[in-house]
């Protein structure tokens, strides 16, 4: 029998033969690609199962429960309104400004949220990590989902904002599932990247939230991008242009507000949207597929 | 070459097909945040500058050239003194350690069972092995019908309704008794056991042997590692022994065990 060459030196090729007669394959091999992708498909009820496990947990101890979904978006508002909208008073250059500047944070913190939570994903699950196997682009795509729920209730309570400021109702309205669908995608992209650098690079965690607090100024959330063309010198303005996050927020605040104020004609917005989200998708998709054997290591 | 007696040792007959060979394996980790050297920002700030690694990077040479070849219905035990690497070789075997050189082959997706294998700690324990169900990859309707089971075994709704209270509230014994019948819901071809059995009490003790057995009836493979000798005796025919990273003994129980405890008397 061939296994009784367990002790013996030089027993290296014996051994790969007689798991090659019994079809046994090597542990922990990455699949291929579109194998990564049937495998991820099966595993989808597990995703949305842990996605909201996630929304859940987060607000299990509090008292009031799930009604912090909505009051935490309002107090957000709130806060910022005191400061940037009567403190600051950059509320002048946009009629409906309320509108505008809820609009830009809610889009804006759908993808902070993502990034700051995808960078952490498998840090953070690695007992779950050792313990089963699943195709670890489950936990960053699931932090991507969990913040798109708090994203709809968000959008709830934005909806609520921008009729009480007296926008009208209209078919472009519409405009916003298409959008904020281009951006779930850009953000499960993002997730996956973050989470592959975020498993290596553990001072990444750190540095993330000066990160994101930079890319909210760049993105127009707080006052009108109006301020980009007046101030910036024009590299510095194509730069900020083609910021995704500044074409999903002013995509959305098109959707929603009527006559405001945006940095580029509506078809580039489109255009920028569709390429970006495509590029980020499909690139951090692959970028954490790549590295799916190193993620148990820690 | 003395055939007779390396087959005498090693799987005598009645097994079936190889489920896991591992092929000369030497696995080398390395651990973040291992403490003791200079860790203030001053030390950090001159590494970055002369480009030297980090000293809380440390390098451990877990296992060191391990070979054997398992078979299905047979239950394995893995002994040796602590730090001997039988956790190491356990997760390199699942796939979750990719080994430095070598190789492990298997067949089917072997499970790791281990203690620490953390689930949701605020959700409540159904929830919990809905959850590790849908980890497995079922689909949902499977897993839907198999939570009652889930929770009848684990015998966690002995003292009332935990089942539905968060799995924080639970006693250590309590959330490993529902861990291990989670991951013993679904069948698997090889599965793998880290101490997982021996912070239950008694009566879950005998009735997770029993689970192993049945387990290994259907032509499972389980390793089982523990510092138990008695759970290892009871549900294991053949052990290996490691120390050091290396194969000290691989044979019958009852003749490793008696070798591996005149060793651990002798020092």
């Amino acid at each position: 029998m061939a296994d009784t060459a367990v002790t013996e030196p030089g027993s290296d090729l014996q051994l790969r033969q007689l798991a090659a007669r019994h079809g046994l394959h090597v542990a922990g091999a990455r699949p291929n690609l579109l194998a990564y992708t049937k495998q991820l498909w099966t595993y989808r009820h597990f995703i949305t199962e842990y996605a909201n496990a996630k929304v859940v947990v987060a607000f299990s101890t509090a008292r009031l429960g799930q009604l912090w979904q909505i009051l935490t978006p309002l107090a957000n508002a709130g806060v910022y309104f005191l400061i940037f909208g009567v403190v600051l008073n950059t509320r002048h250059q946009v009629d409906n400004f309320i509108a505008y500047l809820c609009t830009g944070l809610f889009v804006f913190t759908f993808t902070s949220a993502v990034v700051q939570q995808g960078t952490s994903s498998i840090v953070a699950n690695l007992g779950l990590i050792r313990a089963l196997h699943f195709p670890r682009a489950v936990l960053p795509i699931a932090v991507m989902l969990t913040q798109f729920q708090n994203l709809v209730s968000s959008i709830i309570v934005l909806v609520g904002i921008v009729l009480i400021t007296g926008e009208p109702i209209t078919l472009q309205w519409l405009l916003l599932i298409p959008t904020l669908v281009l951006q779930s995608l850009f953000n499960a992209g993002l997730a996956l990247a973050m989470a592959r650098l975020g498993a290596k690079l553990t001072d990444l965690k750190q540095i993330i939230p000066f990160v994101m607090r930079t890319w909210m100024y760049g993105s127009g959330v707080l006052y009108s991008v109006q301020n980009f063309e007046a101030h910036l010198p024009g590299w510095a303005n194509t730069i900020v242009t083609a910021n995704p996050l500044l074409i999903y927020i002013e995509l959305a605040r098109h959707a929603l507000m009527e006559d405001v104020p945006l940095a580029s004609p509506v078809g580039q917005l489109w255009t920028l949207a569709v390429v970006w989200t495509v590029l980020i998708a499909v690139g951090g998709y692959i970028f954490f597929w790549r590295g799916e054997q190193e993620y148990g290591r820690g | 070459m003395d055939e007779t007696e390396v087959t005498t040792r090693v799987a005598p007959a009645p097994y079936g097909k190889p489920t896991v060979i591992v092929d000369d394996v030497h696995i080398v980790y390395r651990i973040h945040g291992a403490g003791g050297a200079a860790t203030s920002p001053v030390a950090g700030l001159r590494r970055m500058v002369t480009g030297s690694r980090a000293p809380t990077i440390r390098e451990v040479y877990a296992v060191k050239g391990v070979s054997f070849v398992a078979h299905e219905g047979e239950a394995v035990g893995l002994i040796g003194s602590n730090g001997s690497g039988k956790s190491t070789l356990l997760r390199a075997i699942a796939g979750l350690l990719p080994p430095e050189r070598g190789a492990v082959y298997t067949s089917g997706q072997p499970s790791l069972l281990g203690v620490n294998a953390a689930l949701f700690n605020d959700l409540p324990g159904e929830r919990n092995a809905l959850l590790g169900c849908l980890a497995m990859g079922m689909g949902r309707a499977e897993a839907r019908a198999l939570v009652p089971g889930i929770i009848e075994y684990s015998g966690i709704n002995e003292r009332g309704d935990f089942a539905s209270l968060p799995m924080r509230t639970y006693s250590s014994g309590m959330a490993a008794r529902l861990r291990f019948a989670i991951a013993s819901a679904k069948s698997h071809e090889v599965l793998l056991i880290d101490e997982a059995l021996a912070t239950g009490d008694a009566k879950f003790r005998k009735r997770s042997e029993e689970r192993v057995k049945e387990m290994r009836d259907s032509a499972g493979t389980v390793f089982l590692v523990s510092h138990a000798i008695g759970s290892i005796r009871e549900t294991c025919e053949r052990t290996i022994w490691l120390e050091s990273g290396v194969i000290r003994g691989d044979g019958p129980t009852d003749e490793i065990v008696r070798e591996y405890e005149a060793f651990s008397k002798r020092r």
